[in-house]
């Protein structure tokens, strides 16, 4: 905390100024109150989700359902691991982690564009004109929340690009998106907090003359969005963000990489409290030379951050209480294309689940011999969402009402991977 | 006309008194809307203005109020030449007593030479991020020069060139990427970057952007929501063929110096090849080989041969592109949208039949009147911004606050107008027109590139081959936080000597009510209410008489608004 001290202005100092400036109030301005009666006992409770989202598609025949020896194998071979079931040898530090995780094997869905699957793989639904669906991150965050009433920074984080917005819920549940370095920009005002206050009273003045002439809901998000933005400029919880503070032998663990220091970040904000983080990693749209990509560069940078997290979570006892979804929007082609790639393919693959008290260890569902059918019941964006929330003790009934009076079910009435919890 | 409008004021009795008529005649016939709006004599707006009140009848809707005249300058600025009007323009046009001032305006904002420059401007800025998205050609080697193609719109725009004509170049361009490299031609850059992978992003793109056909789905197969198959993918996909892109080194390096793109013989995918009926391959889900010869979305086919010799692909796509009426559509849709917030399809460039358009007449229409008009962008432009729709307020009523809420899911019905938010683009040019800030200062070039390394805090990248990207200019904390303590705010709103503030604080002249006024009018383009002076003089109060500081509060604040950010 020492840090934000030198730049002059902790959440408490800027309080008492609040308080002191007493010849201008904002009532609508009013900061986060501080409940802190139960809060220690809500923090021994209190569940959060990590995505680690591969954009582009990665290939998962060649990560985690291996076909050694089909026409469409690849020359990737599997090792065993810590659980169950094998896995890609260039994963041989997330082998000895997979008695914590999960691999979804029959994971069979029907968008193999990158927008629709995106939006698909993040919301549980297919996109649809006339109304723009909720991502995982906004779903879980406000489900989430109210288990973390001392939280003042934003719940929904996302490191890196990719993720889906938060739809008929609101700007308030978008994600904070920061670049990994955990740099956030522009933090600092540089002004006297009393002459802070002013200007904002100034400006809520401006703010709710606009909002009362009947403008639309743009005008009251914005106003939402200078209230979190105020809460965040002024949390000492800001240095969660702060991966570069953290001793050299753990940066080294996670990886001198984005997605490394994504993952480590990832930790640290579960650790402060926020309830859903999603870390980012591009790259896996190998429509060419896929194999020597993937053995390079992006195999070594996943293992490295995958397994340093789910250990370091483990480690802290963190793990049972957060849960870990590794996907993509869909994968790719079995077969291997004329330029040693392999193109998209939503038909049969795989997702990795773990944690928050789901089984690990094991391999759900499995796929033909090239992998090119699913050879059990296939799984869903929708069952995969239900499972996290049950695993985060989330209603599975639980509803929200679009901005136009629908009913929408959470997980869009997907149904619970049995095999995740018995 | 001035002396007109005179004589007319002579009459005033009169004319309330007609006025009144109208008034109650609306007021009985409430959904009708007979009578009363000007459509300026122009045929075009008159017909926008009937289609679109046919569904306000329909659906029991009435219009919001109109516009103030602050509010219709304001978002005139903003999406002609994309930033908020000076002080000076906007009374300019308050005190202008002409009937027909807001044709007057549209006209001049579209052909006065002092605008042109901004006009241009402003256009290659939509068109750049259409084209190569915000972020392309800023990737290391990249084989987009974004200053190339950036050159090239500019050009286009300033000429005001026909869109048929843009689209055409744009499509068949051969030559060099970067400005200063012999035979440049900045619209390959268009291509450039699109063409790995049998130039399926070519494909896929080019048809969404002038076409308005979502085809990249059935490139690996059959689309059940979506008339196009995987056959016609390929067909289209056979024009990009005899396409290169052949990347020219800085000498002795790696580094991709420039980029020449060229059409050269292609002599087909098949095992043996037959240059002169040039095939390719696509495979079938179910692992079938088909053939793919060029074929144009409406069937017509060009002669198969791979030989540039006897036909270039590239070419006779250009002409089929701008003889389609799907370009008229998406073109309409694409400006309309620009204008009012919402396009009569969404997303806008997916106007296949699967999709139906919400006015679907109305496009038809703007479609054939803007071929007529020999595809003259301005033409579109001042029909759009002269209609009654766009003229509405964005304040709601009880009879349209939830039915013509497209943020709740509905159709939008153009009975308001709809709020959204500036563009970082917007916004910047705004702040260096209201502060005649030092960014605005310098070469084209120059300027341009601040401005792009500014933009570039937004940018997020999605990880795919595909060039997908979003913003955090979105309205969420990054953005706030930016707005609040960014150094762009930093820079407009500093007290320094010479700096914008500094010089209104001493401007003689005015006292400090009109120096609050004049903060208010160059960033809301409205004199600030009886409240709102309030506040300001107790800001001096507090600044303790320091005016430059009392301003750079206010200033901070209206900046801060969402009154500012959002185009209402």
């Amino acid at each position: 905390m020492s840090n934000l001290a030198r730049n002059g202005m902790s959440r408490r100092h800027f309080m008492s100024h609040m308080a002191g400036a007493s010849s201008m109030v904002i009532p609508s301005l009013t900061m986060g109150q501080t409940l802190q009666d139960n809060a220690e006992d809500l923090k021994r409770r209190r569940k959060s989700a990590i995505l680690l989202w591969m954009g582009g598609g990665p290939s998962t025949m060649d990560i985690w359902d291996l076909k050694p020896g089909a026409p469409t194998g690849g020359p990737f071979k599997p090792i065993a691991t810590s659980g169950n079931a094998q896995i890609s040898e260039h994963m041989p530090l997330m082998a000895k982690q997979m008695h914590n995780m999960a691999i979804v094997r029959s994971m069979s869905t029907r968008e193999a564009d990158h927008g629709r699957g995106r939006y698909y793989m993040h919301t549980g639904y297919v996109p649809n004109p006339n109304i723009e669906h909720p991502s995982y991150g906004a779903v879980l965050s406000n489900q989430l929340i109210d288990q973390r009433p001392e939280l003042e920074i934003p719940p929904f984080v996302a490191v890196g690009g990719g993720s889906v917005g938060p739809g008929f819920l609101g700007m308030s549940w978008a994600p904070f998106t920061v670049s990994s370095t955990g740099q956030v920009r522009n933090l600092q005002m540089g002004l006297e907090d009393t002459r802070l206050y002013q200007r904002m009273y100034a400006l809520d003045l401006i703010e709710k003359g606009f909002i009362n002439q009947r403008r639309g809901s743009a005008a009251t998000d914005h106003q939402k969005i200078l209230k979190k933005t105020l809460n965040l400029m002024t949390s000492e919880q800001m240095e969660a963000f702060k991966v570069a503070s953290e001793p050299d032998d753990v940066k080294e663990r996670y990886g001198n990489t984005n997605f490394g220091r994504g993952c480590l970040m990832a930790r640290r904000l579960v650790e402060i409290g926020v309830p859903f983080i999603e870390v980012g990693l591009g790259g896996w749209d190998n429509h060419s030379n896929i194999h020597t990509t993937l053995r390079d560069q992006k195999l070594p940078e996943l293992d490295q951050a995958m397994s340093a997290l789910v250990e370091d979570l483990e480690q802290r006892g963190l793990l049972e209480d957060t849960a870990i979804v590794w996907m993509g929007e869909f994968s790719r082609t079995p077969r291997i294309n004329g330029n040693a790639g392999r193109d998209h393919w939503a038909r049969s693959w795989s997702v990795v689940v773990g944690g928050a008290g789901m089984n690990g260890g094991i391999a759900v569902g499995e796929t033909n011999s090239d992998g090119t059918r699913v050879e059990t019941d296939p799984y869903t964006s929708q069952d995969v969402m239900a499972s996290v929330c049950k695993a985060l003790g989330i209603s599975l009934q639980t509803t929200f009402t679009s901005n136009n009076g629908r009913p929408m079910k959470i997980a869009n009435s997907g149904k619970v991977i049995k095999e995740l919890f018995s | 006309m001035k002396r007109y409008s005179k004589m007319l004021g002579g009459k005033f009795a009169l004319t309330a008194a007609v006025l009144i008529i109208t008034v109650i005649g609306v007021a009985v016939d409430a959904f009708a809307q007979a009578a009363s709006t000007s459509d300026s004599g122009i045929p075009e707006v008159k017909f926008i203005n009937q289609q679109i009140r046919q569904q306000w009848a329909d659906y029991q809707i009435k219009p919001s109020m109109k516009a103030t005249e602050g509010e219709w300058v304001r978002r005139v600025y903003l999406d002609i030449i994309g930033r908020v009007p000076t002080v000076e323009e906007l009374q300019a046009y308050t005190s202008d007593r002409d009937r027909e001032k807001k044709v007057k305006l549209v006209q001049s904002l579209l052909h006065d030479d002092k605008y042109t420059e901004e006009y241009a401007k402003n256009w290659t800025t939509i068109w750049t991020n259409v084209l190569i998205g915000r972020s392309g050609g800023t990737e290391r080697n990249s084989l987009t020069n974004r200053e190339g193609l950036q050159k090239f719109l500019r050009d286009s725009f300033a000429r005001n060139k026909y869109y048929n004509e843009m689209v055409y170049e744009l499509v068949t361009a051969t030559g060099s990427n970067s400005p200063g490299q012999e035979n440049f031609n900045g619209a390959v850059n268009f291509l450039t970057m699109k063409l790995e992978e049998n130039a399926t992003l070519a494909t896929a793109q080019t048809s969404r952007i002038f076409l308005g056909l979502q085809v990249q789905c059935t490139q690996c197969h059959n689309h059940p929501f979506n008339e196009w198959k995987q056959q016609k993918f390929w067909e289209m996909n056979a024009f990009f063929r005899q396409t290169r892109a052949l990347r020219r080194f800085t000498p002795g390096t790696r580094d991709v110096s420039f980029v020449e793109l060229i059409n050269q013989d292609f002599a087909g995918e098949g095992l043996t090849q037959t240059p002169e009926k040039a095939d390719i391959y696509y495979e079938l889900r179910n692992g079938v080989t088909r053939v793919a010869y060029p074929v144009f979305v409406d069937g017509t086919k060009i002669d198969p041969s791979g030989y540039v010799e006897d036909v270039v692909r590239r070419t006779e796509l250009g002409k089929l592109i701008t003889e389609s009426e799907y370009m008229d559509k998406m073109v309409v849709n694409r400006m309309w949208s620009h204008f009012m917030g919402y396009g009569f399809t969404k997303p806008i460039d997916d106007m296949g039949p699967h999709n139906p358009a919400t006015h679907p007449e109305l496009v038809s229409y703007l479609g054939a009147q803007f071929r007529q008009k020999n595809y003259d962008l301005k033409e579109l432009i001042s029909w759009i911004a002269l209609s009654e729709a766009y003229s509405l307020s964005s304040r709601t009523n009880s009879t349209n606050e939830t039915i013509d809420d497209p943020v709740l899911g509905e159709t939008p019905k153009f009975s308001r107008f709809y709020l959204r938010q500036m563009r970082a683009e917007e916004l910047y040019e705004s702040l260096v027109t209201a502060t005649q800030a030092a960014n605005g200062k310098g070469s084209y070039e120059e300027q341009e590139r601040r401005k792009g390394q500014w933009l570039s805090q937004f940018i997020t990248a999605f990880g795919n081959d595909e060039g997908e990207e979003g913003t955090t200019f979105n309205g969420t904390i990054p953005q706030a936080l930016m707005m609040f303590n960014g150094d762009l705010i930093k820079t407009a709103s500093s007290k320094g000597n010479g700096s914008f503030l500094s010089n209104l604080a001493n401007d003689a002249e005015l006292n400090n009510t009109e120096k609050i006024n004049h903060l208010f009018l160059a960033a809301l383009s409205r004199k600030p209410s009886t409240n709102e002076i309030k506040v300001a003089n107790q800001l001096l109060l507090a600044r303790k008489g320091e005016l430059v500081a009392a301003l750079q509060d206010i200033w901070w604040a209206v900046l801060n608004s969402n009154e500012f950010i959002l185009n209402h």
